[in-house]
């Protein structure tokens, strides 16, 4: 186990550092009041940092943080002290860009919460357990969309394999520019 | 999503911006999840409710026992529906809810419909829920389908399969191991991610088969491992494996090293990252080893993204502490990244910086580091100055600009950790680089003028007190103390009140200027600074040479009863004509765990700082001197580190230390009873002295009542013959045990006689030698001479490596390592080491020891030892002789 890749915990919080959606993996933080200081004391610390082109990293509480920020909302995915920096940004990525596909591009806090289902799925397809189940943003996104697409829900405007197809696009030619 | 019907309290904001669960209460929503009950279900009702308890969760409230259970059964209702989305946040709400073992057989029947599934999706996750909430007997039964799921062509089923066995390996590992042929399949699968959770799975299950993980390392580093996690993991199994390995290898031919240096060309950078640590980290890596893993970390320096830049620079940070030659190369590029907009990078370039720069660098690191200093936080700012602090020991020459800037960064602003940081740093500079001590105590001084934190400013006139009356000008320091007693709290005043009584006390020509000074202080009005006055000048202007002497012992003497019993003695004193007796403190520690664990009561006046050595050896003088029979011995020179006596994990644990003074010998043992059922009385130790004739006992102190888990001690005493008189000693513990009953804690009356045989303890040469450090070796040995040098030469046989021969002379020496030079650079075949040590007797030592390896691995070695007594020099050769 300890060989292992493992992510202690993946948040979601807005620009005050309030949680929009958090999941816990590891049992470093037991109580809610233990989390939630950590995530003031992670959010306080970043806050000088500009985190919105590149992803950013820190050594918080000998964790290993990296994070990114977009909009009003602020991405963070924790691991321990040694754990490899490149990998936690790969996870970081991942839901990153899954997020900003499945929210098709209008990635801010109130689409967020609107939303949160999809968030949570999101989560829940990134990490099992602590352990990597899948990085890549289109697998992610696409795996937490299908289970919509077939649901037919009647007040959907559009398709969500539609808003997908448009949500790619926005994505692909924002890498470009 | 609709607007919940209820209102919160008005503590919120009325500009809150919109979101869909502001004014979200739970018990309106438990009510909404009576949906789930209806006969028609609405799925897109149902999910938003599962929405919101999911939201409530996340946001930390938590759910009674009765309110979860509800709430899943009720959702368990659900997978009625055949609705996908409904479904997927079914699978996860079961997932938080966590139920009981006796919930989980309701939705049991209802998840394995789903695993046998045609929809992919509906297999993985149930596959994850299952054994997320299952138990060992529900594992039998769908062990058949996890075993297929592991095989599946399709990845998500197969992922799903493989890291719900490394959960289950946890709880289940018999029935896990049973799927090793499945695992290894999956090994080979094309899928990037169904090959790393197959990788970590079958390695798990093999963890304890050293050789099993040996030939999968072997045979995949071969193969063709696509997935760059997978091959991240590869890499940690391969360092294991080398590193498990050491020993069984010839030097130079380091197995699996060509296939670590060959992920460093990897095209993922992660697997390079990896594959550099994993080089850095491998055990006595050479130079030539490292140099391919510092060229990527070095090309990672100049990356335009934060988080290789931090990866790298942290990587070489923990290099440069063992090699600090080979960062070198990366100086400047590490010098570029100290305006970093990533402030951690740029401390830790920085820290790298000052290990791996050079005497010639100091100057130009200090002007760059100057500037950085003023725009980060507290915490960074405290690791630059504790590596600038052992930057000045490493470099004693350079202390005046090193000195300059801990001076100029003291009076910047800052916090009470980071100005503590300081101040430290500046008394350890003081203390061992003897040029500093003037400036040192000068910048001290001019901080405590306008110094805000109260704790920094008595710390600091405590210590001028003992270092400035032994200044060459005392009186330019009365100044600055006499101004705290106008312009501070009480607490300073009185502080400085004895600063200044310490003064008068030392320096004879300065004694009427305080008396001066000491009678302003009588009309204070605070009552202790007022005390404190009346009591010095009392003291202090008795005529006769004894008083002095008294009020000297006062002033800078420790207090030789425990701080807790006193302070226990002060609260039950009841006021009355009786004056409070100090001699009626108990001296004896109260069952005193492991003296070194809990110092007790160390006086916040102990600023010597590196002071974990000073400590222990205070903590043990405090508690000897309690003891009456020890009082005669002198003071005590060395105390050992704890020896242990008994195995771990026996009834009775024991180890000692042994307390050298001048002509006696003081064996503590410190007993542990490790049986709740036991009450232990009247310990001893009985030491059979045969193979130590030239000791002999004369006091036993036995130990009253050992109760369960609270140590205690018992001493033994031996005179011995002067100088270092080596022996090995016997020991059995005798005593009286009584039977406890356990649910009331009370003793029986009859005890009987046992005893327990410890093993032999043995008192050594290197028990009568301090570890005492010199800041400049070349001027101490200089200034020693070389009339009482003794040099000889000696071969000490074939050695494993240098190293661990250097090593083993210096145990036996036991003596200080000065300026680095124990760490042997690997391969090197010849070595000089330094030490520095003070003698019984208080006879300072030093040794230049020059060690040389042939091919045969037989290593020689030329010792000269320098002291001021030639037979403490004929002695020391005498340790090595006979060691």
């Amino acid at each position: 186990m300890e060989l292992c890749p493992y992510v202690k915990n993946i948040l979601l919080l807005d620009s005050e550092g309030k949680r929009v959606a958090v999941k816990y993996f590891s049992d470093d933080w037991p109580t809610n009041s233990a989390k939630e200081a950590f995530e003031k004391s992670v959010f306080t610390k970043t806050q000088k940092t500009n985190a919105r082109t590149e992803a950013e990293i820190g050594l918080f509480e000998n964790h290993v943080v990296v994070y990114k920020f977009v909009q009003d909302l602020q991405f963070f995915v924790s691991g321990g002290e040694n754990e490899n920096e490149l990998i936690l940004a790969q996870v970081l990525q991942g839901f990153f860009d899954a997020v900003g596909l499945l929210l098709r591009g209008h990635v801010d806090k109130k689409e967020a919460l609107e939303n949160l289902d999809l968030i949570l799925m999101c989560i829940d397809e990134i990490v099992d357990g602590g352990i990597i189940l899948e990085t890549d943003a289109n697998v992610i996104a696409g795996k937490v969309a299908t289970n919509s697409m077939d649901s037919g829900a009647p007040l959907s405007e559009q398709t969500i394999s539609q808003a997908l197809a448009t949500a790619r696009e926005h994505l692909t030619r924002s890498l470009l520019k | 999503m609709a607007q919940p019907l209820v209102k919160k309290d008005d503590d919120q904001d009325d500009e809150v911006e919109y979101s869909p669960f502001y004014g979200i209460e739970k018990g309106v929503v438990l009510q909404e999840a009576r949906v789930f009950n209806d006969p028609q279900l609405d799925p897109r009702r149902c999910s938003q409710v599962i929405t919101k308890l999911l939201y409530l969760l996340n946001q930390g409230d938590t759910f009674t026992q009765r309110e979860a259970t509800e709430v899943f059964f009720a959702v368990t209702k659900l997978f009625q529906s055949r609705d996908i989305g409904l479904r997927r946040m079914v699978y996860l709400i079961i997932k938080e809810l966590s139920p009981s073992s006796d919930e989980v057989i309701i939705v049991t029947s209802s998840l394995m419909k789903d695993m046998n599934s045609k929809t992919d999706m509906y297999r993985a996750n149930a596959i994850r829920v299952l054994c997320r909430i299952t138990d060992g007997t529900l594992l039998t039964q769908i062990e058949r389908y996890l075993k297929q799921a592991i095989v599946d062509k399709n990845p998500v089923v197969a992922s799903a399969a493989l890291i719900s066995g490394i959960h289950l390996l946890q709880t289940n590992p018999e029935i896990v191991k049973r799927w090793s042929n499945e695992v290894q399949e999956a090994v080979q699968s094309r899928a990037a991610l169904v090959q790393f959770h197959a990788l970590a799975l079958l390695h798990q299950i093999r963890q304890n088969d050293r050789l099993a993980v040996s030939k999968l390392v072997t045979s995949l580093t071969r193969g063709t491992v696509r997935s760059p996690l997978a091959q991240c993991l590869l890499i940690r199994y391969t360092s294991q494996v080398i590193r498990e390995s050491v020993g069984n290898t010839q030097p130079g031919e380091r197995p699996f090293f060509d296939y670590l240096e060959s992920c460093l060309r990897h095209k993922a950078e992660m697997v390079i990252l990896e594959a550099a640590r994993a080089i850095t980290e491998l055990n006595g890596v050479t130079n030539r080893e490292l140099t391919p893993a510092i060229t990527v970390l070095q090309l990672f320096l100049s990356s335009s993204k934060p988080v290789l830049r931090f990866a790298a620079v942290r990587t070489l940070n923990k290099v440069a502490m063992t090699h600090p030659l080979a960062v070198t190369n990366c100086n400047i590029d590490m010098e570029s990244l100290i305006s970093d907009q990533n402030r951690s990078i740029a401390t830790l370039a920085i820290t790298t910086l000052l290990k791996t720069g050079n005497e010639s660098s100091v100057d130009r690191l200090m002007k760059q580091i100057t500037n950085f200093m003023s725009d980060i936080a507290d915490e960074f700012k405290i690791v630059v100055v504790e590596a600038i602090r052992s930057l000045c020991l490493k470099f004693p020459l350079k202390y005046r600009s090193l000195m300059n800037f801990l001076s100029n960064i003291l009076r910047e602003e800052g916090g009470f950790e980071y100005k503590k940081a300081i101040v430290d740093s500046i008394v350890i500079l003081i203390q061992d680089i003897p040029e500093a001590k003037e400036s040192g105590l000068l910048h001290l001084c001019e901080f405590i003028e306008d110094c805000e934190f109260t704790y920094l400013s008595t710390q600091i006139l405590h210590f001028l007190g003992i270092e400035g009356p032994k200044t060459s000008d005392p009186s330019k320091y009365i100044r600055y103390i006499y101004n705290r007693v106008h312009l501070e709290n009480a607490t300073v005043r009185a502080s400085a009140v004895t600063t200044l009584a310490k003064f008068g006390a030392m320096v004879e020509s300065l004694k009427p200027r305080i008396f001066v000074l000491l009678r302003r202080c009588l009309f204070d009005n605070d009552d202790e600074v007022r005390d404190r006055a009346t009591l010095y000048l009392k003291t202090l202007g008795a005529n006769d040479t004894a008083a002095v002497t008294d009020a000297k012992e006062f002033l800078f003497g420790s207090l030789d009863v425990p701080l807790t019993n006193l302070e226990a003695s002060l609260k039950n004193y009841e006021p009355s004509d009786e004056p409070f007796d100090i001699t009626s403190v108990p001296r004896e520690v109260k069952s005193q765990p492991l003296a070194e664990k809990r110092a007790p009561g160390r006086t916040p006046a102990s600023l010597a700082a590196p002071a974990t050595t000073t400590s222990t050896i205070d903590t043990y003088e405090r508690l000897l001197s309690s003891i009456p029979e020890f009082s005669n011995f002198g003071k005590l020179f060395k105390s050992s580190a704890p020896v242990e006596l008994t195995e771990a994990e026996t009834e009775y644990a024991v180890n000692v230390v042994k307390h050298i003074f001048d002509g006696h010998i003081v064996f503590q043992y410190n007993c542990t009873n490790t049986i709740p059922e036991q009450l232990l009385e009247n310990v001893t130790v009985v030491v059979d002295t045969s193979d130590a004739e030239e000791f002999s006992e004369i006091a036993s102190k036995p130990l009253q009542s050992l109760p369960y888990d609270s140590p205690g001690q018992t001493f033994v005493v031996f005179e011995k013959t002067g100088g270092p008189t080596v022996g090995k000693f016997s020991n059995i513990l005798k005593f009286t045990v009584k039977e406890v009953d356990p649910s009331t804690g009370q003793a029986e009356d009859d005890g009987v006689d046992d005893e327990y045989q410890l093993e032999d303890l043995e008192v050594v040469a290197a028990d009568y030698m301090q570890k005492v450090g010199v800041s400049n070796f070349r001027n101490a040995w200089e200034s020693m001479g070389p009339d009482c040098e003794r040099v000889d030469e000696y071969g000490l046989g074939p050695r494993e490596s240098l190293a661990e021969a250097v090593a083993a002379v210096i145990d036996l020496l036991g003596m200080q390592p000065c300026e680095g030079t124990e760490v042997v650079p690997s391969n090197s075949r010849s070595h000089s080491c330094l030490l520095s040590g003070v003698f019984i007797g208080g006879m300072k030592v030093l040794v230049r020891l020059s060690f040389g390896i042939d091919g045969q691995k037989d290593v020689a070695m030329k010792l000269a030892v320098r002291s001021e007594d030639a037979s403490i020099s004929d002695a020391v050769h005498e340790i090595v002789a006979s060691g």
